[in-house]
Order: structure tokens, then C-alpha cells, then sequence
């Protein structure tokens, strides 16, 4: 499938990337390029199969719903680029 | 103290014919000498110097040795390691320094290595060539015979496959999401092991597709990646995907040799356009086997041909999952703007390279809606129709002998404006990848232009045994001892 300039504007919203205007034709053809070659899969009967979600159909272990660590603030904000007191802080958000 | 190899540092250190210190010292040397490679981001020599220290102390207190006691390990810089930089080679983790240490590097530290510096990789491991990385691409210790211009160490691991071939250190830690081992083994002619996924901990590995991710050892023998997978492997409650399954002796199976062994040779593997000496390298491995015992049988993986555009929507899908997490506030790179909304925008733009961006963007247009089912669930379902092939043809064979890469190792900088062109190094990896299954790449030969030339191993899950003991056997027959010029 051939992605439109509209199509590329969409898709990085979606992903939170400031995608420059010039960039986004080149974008669309190099992202075309790669969907038309990964659309060779609607080459394979797919009916009966199937979607694989997860790897030699490993279940997913439980445990105690019990905090394991924590109780570190100081370490968890060391790597914040903006942080006050025990938060990580961002632009105002709400009005 | 160049070519020792992780057995060789093991006895040395008993017989008292060298320090762990001495070793370090004499390694970190050798490591700076090596810039030129471009393979190192960030070096830890007071750290190193300080496990040496340790290592002796222990000696000298007649403990007993751990398993890997002194011995330098580079490690990929996508390893969390505490207090130490980690970057994944992203200017969005230029200055991260993680506040705890990767479970794997844990289980090294704690096997008594010596980690000694964090390695080139691919941006987030989305690369073949190790020219994605923030920090300038890595380049391979081999050169073609008639031809001085400098080649590509493969991808993403390609720092850590460098500095191994290089014989700069003795064993490095590369991740395999697609065949990150396996192919900058196979350009850098060393041995490259991708585990059984859930063999390893992914927990302090940054992470790219976490259905495919898997840490795994790079070395220059087969025993040696075999001493080292030991010393990572096994249970992990931080990860809900770490197996449960016990870790076997892997060195003591190196010497069950091959007879009686069914080893599968798949048809679909044979190309088109395959170097007529990869094909002849392919069938002379598979002679090998033979002479040593083994009986080749003709098998086939019928959706071969459709694992790497599989691979190239589970894998960019989950990597627009996990790395949404960088948007600025809680760690990594910000580009501060007034709205919120904004700032993750361009803190995204400011933070990710051009194929990171580019497979972001693909993983998150197949998980739109409207597209999912058609790309994603699609995927998934042939994604399972690989991983059939595999149980099937294992009802017939031991393990599975192919080509690791299509090609040897290419000029730096060739195929960076054709994202197909990169994508088709990793054809011969990925389904081993996708169906989750144990692999290793070992050198078996070199080609017309004197680059080394890789074979790989496929094995049933947690069934690394096989493929070790089918490895160490094609290795002996091999009897791959070239060294790149740089070494000389």
C-alpha cells in the first residue's frame, strides 16, 4: 500500500515524532516501499492459523501482588530532566 | 595474553602464571590501542581494574575460582550496567546513567568477570551494520585482501563482534532480536550463540522487540561461548518471560560428538544470488558433519521466504510499543517546549536517528486501527506457520545447518540508502528468531577476497546442548585459525 503525505502526518501524531515538512515525502516513499514488500504475506494462506502471541506457548507466571522494591525517590528521579521534590516535573498540563 | 581464551584464563590463574590484574591491565591496553575500531562508546577501566583486584583477592584467600573469575568481558552497550552510562547508542540516552544493574551483567559480575567496556551497537539494536549508532559506525578488524576500504562488523552487536575479532578481549555480550549475534559474528569470524528465547533475562536490557529479544555470548570458541552462556542463563523472576528450565553443563556436552546425530539441510535456504562460495562453504559443513557421524537429510521450512517481512512488522511494531517510553519526562533526552504534546514531538525527533524513526513509524501504522488485522495479526499468524516448520522438520532432525548471512562482510557505509537491502542481511537469521529457537554462528571459511565466512546451527528449544555439540564438532573439522590483519 502507497502511504500519502496525509498518511505519514497521521502516522507520526500518532507516534509523537516531529516529522519536518520535506521529510515527510521522503518518508512516504520509503515507508511505501517497505509495506509494499511486507504485503508478500498475502501470499500465505493464513484461514485456519492461528495469530502466534507468544513464544513456545510460554503462560505468563503469577505472583503475590506485594511490592518487591522501591522506597528509593532520589534514585528514581536521578535521570529526570526536570524533577521537584519527589515528582517528575513537565509543562503545565492542565489550565 | 592476546589469545587466551576463557579455559586458557581459567588455568593460567590457578598456576599462578599471571594476575587477574596483570590480565586487565594488559587488556585495557590493548582496547585503547583499538580506537580506531571505533567499537568501544564508553570504557570502564577503574571499574575493571577493581573486579581484577577482587578476583586476586579471592585467589589469595584460596576461594574457591568462579566460573569466569578475571576474565574481561565487553558488554553491548543496550545492558543496563549501574552507574555506568548507558546509551544504547541513541543520543536519546546519551547521558543515562542506570540506577541498577541488567540481570545478566549481575549473573557475569557475580560469576567473577571483569567488565571492561560498553560496546557499539546499532541505534536501540535496529541495524546490521553497527552505522546506525549516534556515535559513528564500528568497523570490522578484517579487510578484503585487494581491497583497503574498511567493511562493516555486521549488526546491531557489531562493537562487541569487533573487539572480540580483534582479539582484544576474550568474550563480549552481544543481544539478538534478529540475527544481532549471529550476523556480526559471521562478518567478524568468531562464534556468536543467540540462546532459546527465555534462556537469558531481558530485565536491564533496553528493550526493541521483546518477543524476539535475547542476550547471548560472542567468542572466539565454541567452548568459551559455552562456559558463558552458563554463566548468564537461568531463572529470572524479574522477567515474566525467563524460563524456568534448569541450566545444563554446557561444556560437558562439547565432546558428545555427532554420531548418530540427524543434522536437516533446508532447501528454501538456497537462494537466489547466493555466492556460489557461501554455497560451497554450506555443503562442505555439511560434509563435515557427515564424515564426523552424522547423517544429513535433505528437509525443507516451507515459509522461509515469508520470516523476514514477518519479521519486519512483529518486530517494528513491538519496537513503537516499547520505546514510547521516551517522550522526555522520567529519564533520557528533552527538548524542552512549552505544551507538554509538543515536547515529546520534538524531544522524538531530537532523540531518535533516521531507522529508528523509520521503524517507529512502521510499528505504529500496523498497529493502527484499520491496519492491525491486516498487518500485525497477519504477521502474527505466519509468524506461527514458521515456527511449525521447525517443529515439524525437528521430528526428523537433531538440528538444522544453514548459511548465517548472504554475503561477507560489506564496505562501511553500502546499503544505508536502501532499508531492504539491510533488512535481506538478517534472511537467513530471522526465522530462527521468530520461532524462538537456539542458534549459533561459527566461522568455518574464508572467501576469494580473504573475509571470513559464517555457518549456522539451529537447535529444538533449551536444546543448546545439541547445538553445541554439534558446533564444537563442525569447528574442529573447520579448523578456522585466520586472523585479521589487525591482529598481526
Amino acid at each position: 500500500m502507497a502511504l500519502d503525505r496525509a498518511t505519514v502526518e497521521r502516522i507520526a501524531a500518532l507516534a509523537r515524532i516531529d516529522i519536518a515538512g520535506e521529510e515527510r515525502d521522503a518518508l512516504a516513499g520509503e515507508l511505501s516501499a517497505i509495506l509494499g514488500w511486507v504485503e508478500t504475506l498475502n501470499e500465505v494462506d493464513t484461514e485456519d492459523v492461528a495469530p502466534m502471541t507468544s513464544v513456545g506457548g510460554h503462560k505468563l507466571p503469577w505472583r503475590d501482588d506485594v511490592a518487591g522494591d522501591g522506597g528509593y525517590p532520589d534514585r528514581v528521579l536521578a535521570n529526570a530532566p526536570d524533577a521537584v521534590g519527589a515528582f517528575f516535573a513537565v509543562p503545565k498540563v492542565v489550565e | 595474553m592476546r589469545d587466551l581464551g576463557l579455559a586458557d584464563i581459567r588455568a593460567g590463574l590457578a598456576e599462578g602464571a599471571f594476575s587477574a590484574v596483570e590480565l586487565v591491565e594488559d587488556r585495557l591496553a590493548a582496547l585503547e590501542a583499538a580506537g580506531e575500531l571505533n567499537a568501544v562508546v564508553t570504557p570502564m577501566p577503574d571499574r575493571a581494574l577493581e573486579a581484577a583486584r577482587a578476583a586476586d583477592a579471592r585467589r589469595a584467600a584460596r576461594e574457591p575460582a568462579l566460573p569466569l573469575d578475571g576474565v574481561p568481558v565487553a558488554v553491548k552497550d543496550l545492558f543496563c550496567t549501574e552507574g555506568v552510562r548507558t546509551t544504547a547508542s541513541s543520543a536519546m540516552l546519551g547521558g543515562f546513567v542506570p540506577p541498577y544493574e541488567s540481570t545478566v551483567t549481575a549473573n557475569l559480575i557475580g560469576a567473577g568477570a571483569v567488565l571492561a567496556a560498553k560496546t557499539n551497537l546499532d541505534e536501540f539494536a535496529m541495524g546490521s551494520s553497527t552505522a546506525t549508532s549516534h556515535f559513528g559506525p564500528a568497523v570490522n578488524p578484517w579487510k578484503a585482501k585487494d581491497d583497503p576500504r574498511p567493511r562493516a562488523p555486521g549488526g546491531s552487536s557489531g562493537g562487541s563482534a569487533a573487539l572480540v575479532a580483534a582479539s582484544v578481549v576474550p568474550a563480549a555480550l552481544g543481544t539478538d532480536t534478529g540475527g544481532s549475534i549471529r550476523q556480526p559474528a559471521a562478518f567478524c569470524g568468531i562464534v556468536g550463540l543467540k540462546p532459546t528465547y527465555g534462556r537469558c533475562s531481558r530485565w536491564g536490557i533496553v528493550a526493541f522487540a521483546s518477543s524476539l529479544d535475547q542476550a547471548g555470548p560472542m567468542t572466539r570458541s565454541v567452548r568459551d561461548a559455552a562456559i558463558m552462556l552458563a554463566a548468564m542463563a537461568g531463572h529470572d523472576p524479574k522477567d515474566s518471560t525467563s524460563a524456568r528450565e534448569p541450566v545444563p553443563d554446557f561444556e560437558a556436552a562439547l565432546g558428545g560428538g555427532v554420531k548418530g546425530l540427524r543434522i536437516g539441510v533446508p532447501r528454501e535456504y538456497r537462494v537466489d544470488g547466493m555466492p556460489e562460495e557461501l554455497d560451497a562453504l554450506w555443503r562442505e559443513g555439511a560434509a563435515w558433519l557427515e564424515e564426523a557421524g552424522a547423517e544429513i537429510v535433505d528437509i525443507s521450512l516451507p515459509h522461509t521466504h515469508y520470516a523476514l517481512p514477518a519479521y519486519y512488522i512483529v518486530a517494528p511494531a513491538e519496537a513503537s510499543s516499547n520505546l514510547a517510553r521516551y517522550d522526555g519526562v522520567r529519564y533520557g533526552l528533552r527538548s524542552p517546549a512549552e505544551v507538554v504534546e509538543e515536547q515529546y514531538a520534538r524531544t522524538r525527533r531530537a532523540g531518535f536517528g533516521a531507522e529508528v524513526r523509520r521503524r517507529v513509524l512502521i510499528g505504529t501504522y500496523v498497529l493502527s486501527a484499520g491496519y492491525y488485522d491486516a498487518y500485525y495479526t497477519k504477521a502474527q499468524r505466519v509468524r506461527r506457520l514458521i515456527a511449525r516448520d521447525f517443529e515439524q522438520a525437528f521430528g526428523k532432525v537433531d538440528a538444522v545447518l544453514t548459511p548465517t548471512a548472504p554475503t561477507a562482510a560489506f564496505p562501511l557505509g553500502e546499503k544505508m540508502d536502501d532499508p531492504i537491502a539491510m533488512y535481506l542481511n538478517d534472511v537467513f537469521t530471522v526465522p530462527a528468531s521468530l520461532a524462538g529457537l537456539p542458534a549459533v554462528s561459527l566461522p568455518a571459511g574464508l572467501d576469494g577476497e580473504g573475509l571470513p565466512l559464517g555457518l549456522q546451527l539451529i537447535g529444538r528449544p533449551f536444546d543448546e546442548e545439541t547445538v553445541f555439540r554439534t558446533a564444537a564438532a563442525l569447528e574442529a573439522a573447520a579448523g578456522f585459525d585466520a586472523e585479521p590483519e589487525f591482529v598481526r
